[in-house]
């Protein structure tokens, strides 16, 4: 079970990545690079889940061990905070960008090579 | 017991009156500038006064008067001293060099005074002789004269200040160099003979001749200076052994016991590298060149130079050291063979001059030659006898040399003649000096001539070579000695400056004219000293027999060594000679009975050999400095700094620049482009810890 999860994260993970690599356009390169934050998102649940006891697992999460058994969904929670606060501050910039240059273009924005 | 303090003091005096003169008497300008004079005279008579006390107490001490040298700093177990060695040697030195200093400096009280360029008798006669319209040139020329020390060229007093600074310098160097105790303090001082030496011989900075001279005579005597310095560095690598015995490797007292210490080979480098030194600072063949060239500077300067400080340094050091040489037989014959030749080779020099100046320069050149042979045949006793001696008459004629100046403004013998019927002071000294000059009995030159000949005479094949070197050498001294007196003193007037066209005077000197006087009494004063001592000093400081106040040979006795005893053959010999010379000299330039132009036409490659001084400033100038140095050496040095020193430098410009051009290739500032180059990044680096079993 968690072979085929981590498989299906990896995929998400590498169609994440062509996006960011290849598009040009901004806006869809913030998209594929949310595909790849969920990437991660599948991986840490997965992982969290295997590695919890069976028992634990059964009895669920009580006071004294929640912090250990949720760590994975937790930290998957604070990638989509992040990924939410990140896609913010991306499309501020966008907007500074286009309001500046009037392009989406990645290619076109080229500053630090002069 | 002469103290210490007041060792010290004869040095500090002459070097106390530079600083008066340089930092005090100088900025105030032309009011102040006549101090200048009576500052360092002053000092320089305390100093005679002191030396006369020192050699008095060492008279008494019979001997060294000991002082321990002062630590200056110490590096591990080696001491550096200084202090002050009081010998008889030294005693000698001082009195010559003060007493020569002083006269010096009282002359040049009256013969650096300038005169007038403009108005006064001077006009008057220029008028007469030169015609208006060379009267209004030198007007030109007087303007455009450099403005020395800010002081006015016209003021009479200009040149005092700076003059009489450098020459208690001098005088203050020469002191100290005698009396050093230390190998390293004495190297000092010589330095330092050098360096005020150069700062007067290129007096007349503003001429390009003196500029050049002054150069010339620095640089080549550096070239001896550099021989004098191995020897010194030589001595420090071996002071293992000489501070195991006790001794430090560089007190003066402690190297004379440190020959057997060494070995014969160690001390006969470090004795050659000491006479390098002296061969540069005595003009020696061949290093000889700077001191004819020496001219330049004003005339008292060169009677310093010839008599007491600078050319006598290099036989003192002989003296001085000679517990050191006495021990290599090899480096004795060499000294002994450069003296040799140098009296030889100089004197050839001599006879062809028309400047009277240069006709004593050669003369000096060769009298130096006379005492390095001394030295070099085991006597340098006779050999400072001889410096003794000669500094006074040396003196004399320099001073004589520039009592005519004064008169006809021009040191070409060929412009003079018939002086003595205005000059007769300067006619009756120089006459003394140059008959002591040429030897004759019973004169100061003649005592001591004839010693080294008798010295020579006894050696081995080495002295009996050099013997005949020194009475060839007689001959010629003698001859050209009366050549000068005779063209100088004698015949018809023939003009002096006023013969010499315009174009080729110098400017400082283009305004001057011919004064028919006799110099001033404080020029004529110390020249009438100076006569009195040639004639004497060479009876009285080493007679024969005892004279009441003087004992027989006190001087030999003085210096603690046997008496020479005197060789009449050899004394009716060189007298004989010296006669023939001297009258050769008549039959040409007196009684004309053999045409002087004459023999130069039969002799004429020899002549302009002569004249030309063998070439040596050619051989010097044209083949080493230029071929072999100028497009030789320097040339090579200067390709190697272009292609391979630059050629480095610009390499590690060059990688540099062009690294960075191609690695900039890379940084597009296409973020994706970027982004794969981590993508790819990650998966080299996953491969590698996949495949090398990591994490």
């Amino acid at each position: 079970m968690l072979e085929r999860l981590l498989i299906l994260s990896a995929i998400v993970f590498c169609i994440g990545m062509y996006g960011v690599l290849s598009r040009r356009n901004i806006i869809a390169m913030l998209m594929s690079i949310e595909l790849m934050f969920n990437a991660v998102n599948i991986a840490l649940v997965a992982i969290s889940r295997y590695v919890t006891p069976a028992a634990v697992r059964a009895a669920g999460p009580t006071e004294a061990n929640a912090a250990s058994v949720l760590t994975g969904q937790t930290l998957a929670a604070f990638v989509i905070v992040v990924a939410a606060a990140e896609v913010a501050l991306g499309l501020a910039l966008l907007i500074t960008l286009v309001r500046q240059r009037d392009t989406v273009d990645i290619t076109q924005v080229n500053l630090l090579r002069r | 017991m002469f103290s210490e303090w007041a060792a010290w003091a004869i040095i500090a005096l002459p070097l106390a009156a530079f600083a008066i003169n340089a930092f005090i008497v100088r900025p105030l300008g032309a009011p102040a500038a006549r101090l200048a004079g009576y500052v360092t005279v002053t000092a320089l008579a305390v100093t005679l006064v002191l030396s006369v006390l020192a050699l008095m107490a060492v008279q008494d001490a019979h001997g060294t008067a000991g002082y321990e040298p002062h630590l200056w700093f110490a590096v591990g177990p080696f001491d550096m001293t200084i202090g002050i060695f009081l010998d008889p040697l030294t005693a000698i030195m001082l009195i010559v060099v003060s007493s020569i200093s002083l006269l010096v400096q009282v002359y040049s009280l009256g013969y650096m005074r300038r005169e007038p360029a403009h108005g006064g008798h001077a006009a008057e006669e220029r008028a007469v002789h030169a015609g208006a319209a060379h009267a209004h040139d030198a007007h030109g020329h007087g303007g455009d004269a450099p403005v020395g020390d800010g002081v006015s060229r016209e003021h009479p007093y200009a040149d005092y200040p700076r003059y009489f600074a450098y020459m208690g310098l001098f005088t203050a160097s020469m002191l100290g160099l005698v009396l050093s105790s230390n190998l390293i303090q004495l190297f000092i001082f010589w330095e330092l003979v050098g360096l005020s030496s150069y700062l007067l011989i290129g007096f007349y900075h503003w001429r390009p001749s003196a500029a050049a001279a002054a150069k010339k005579a620095f640089i080549v005597t550096r070239i001896g200076d550099f021989g004098f310095l191995l020897a010194l560095l030589y001595i420090f690598s071996h002071r293992a052994e000489l501070m195991a015995a006790g001794l430090n490797p560089f007190d003066i007292r402690d190297l004379h016991q440190a020959a057997p210490l060494l070995g014969p080979g160690v001390v006969t480098w470090i004795a050659l590298g000491l006479f390098a030194g002296a061969v540069g600072k005595s003009a020696q063949f061949p290093l000889h060149t700077w001191l004819p060239d020496a001219m330049e500077g004003p005339t008292p300067v060169s009677s310093l130079i010839h008599a007491a400080t600078m050319v006598a340094a290099g036989v003192f050091l002989m003296a001085r050291m000679f517990p050191l040489f006495e021990e290599s037989a090899t480096a004795l014959n060499l000294i002994a063979l450069t003296g040799g030749f140098t009296a030889l080779f100089a004197t050839s020099m001599g006879l062809v001059v028309h400047d009277i100046k240069r006709v004593l320069a050669f003369s000096t050149v060769s009298q130096l030659g006379y005492m390095m042979l001394a030295v070099g045949v085991g006597a340098p006793v006779i050999a400072m006898f001889h410096l003794f001696n000669h500094a006074f008459f040396k003196c004399l004629l320099f001073l004589g040399s520039g009592s005519v100046h004064h008169s006809v403004h021009t040191f070409d013998m060929r412009k003079m003649g018939g002086l003595k019927r205005w000059m007769p002071v300067t006619y009756v000294t120089v006459l003394i000096g140059a008959i002591s000059l040429a030897g004759i009995f019973p004169l100061a030159g003649f005592w001591s001539k004839d010693e080294i000949l008798v010295a020579a005479w006894e050696g081995d094949t080495v002295g009996r070579l050099v013997f005949l070197f020194g009475i060839g050498a007689a001959f010629m001294t003698a001859f050209y000695s009366f050549r000068m007196i005779y063209l100088t003193f004698h015949g018809e007037f023939r003009g002096g400056i006023d013969a010499v066209p315009m174009a080729e005077r110098i400017p400082d000197e283009a305004h001057h004219a011919v004064h028919r006087h006799e110099s001033p009494r404080v020029m004529t004063t110390p020249m009438v000293v100076l006569a009195g001592a040639a004639v004497l000093s060479g009876i009285v400081a080493n007679a024969p027999f005892d004279l009441g106040i003087v004992p027989a040979h006190w001087f030999a006795h003085f210096l603690e060594e046997e008496a020479p005893h005197f060789n009449w053959p050899i004394a009716i010999v060189s007298t004989l000679v010296a006669l023939g010379g001297i009258g050769l000299a008549t039959l040409m330039y007196r009684t004309n009975a053999i045409s002087a132009e004459g023999m130069a036409l039969t002799l004429k490659p020899f002549h302009v050999l002569l004249s030309r001084r063998y070439y040596m400033d050619e051989l010097y100038e044209g083949l080493i400095v230029r071929r072999v140095l100028y497009r030789g050496v320097f040339q090579a040095a200067d390709w190697i700094d272009r292609h391979i020193v630059d050629g480095t430098v610009d390499l590690a410009g060059w990688l540099g620049r062009n690294t960075g051009r191609a690695m900039a290739q890379v940084q597009t500032g296409q973020v994706q482009l970027y982004g794969v180059g981590i993508a790819l990044g990650v998966v080299v680096i996953l491969l590698v810890l996949l495949t090398q079993g990591g994490g």
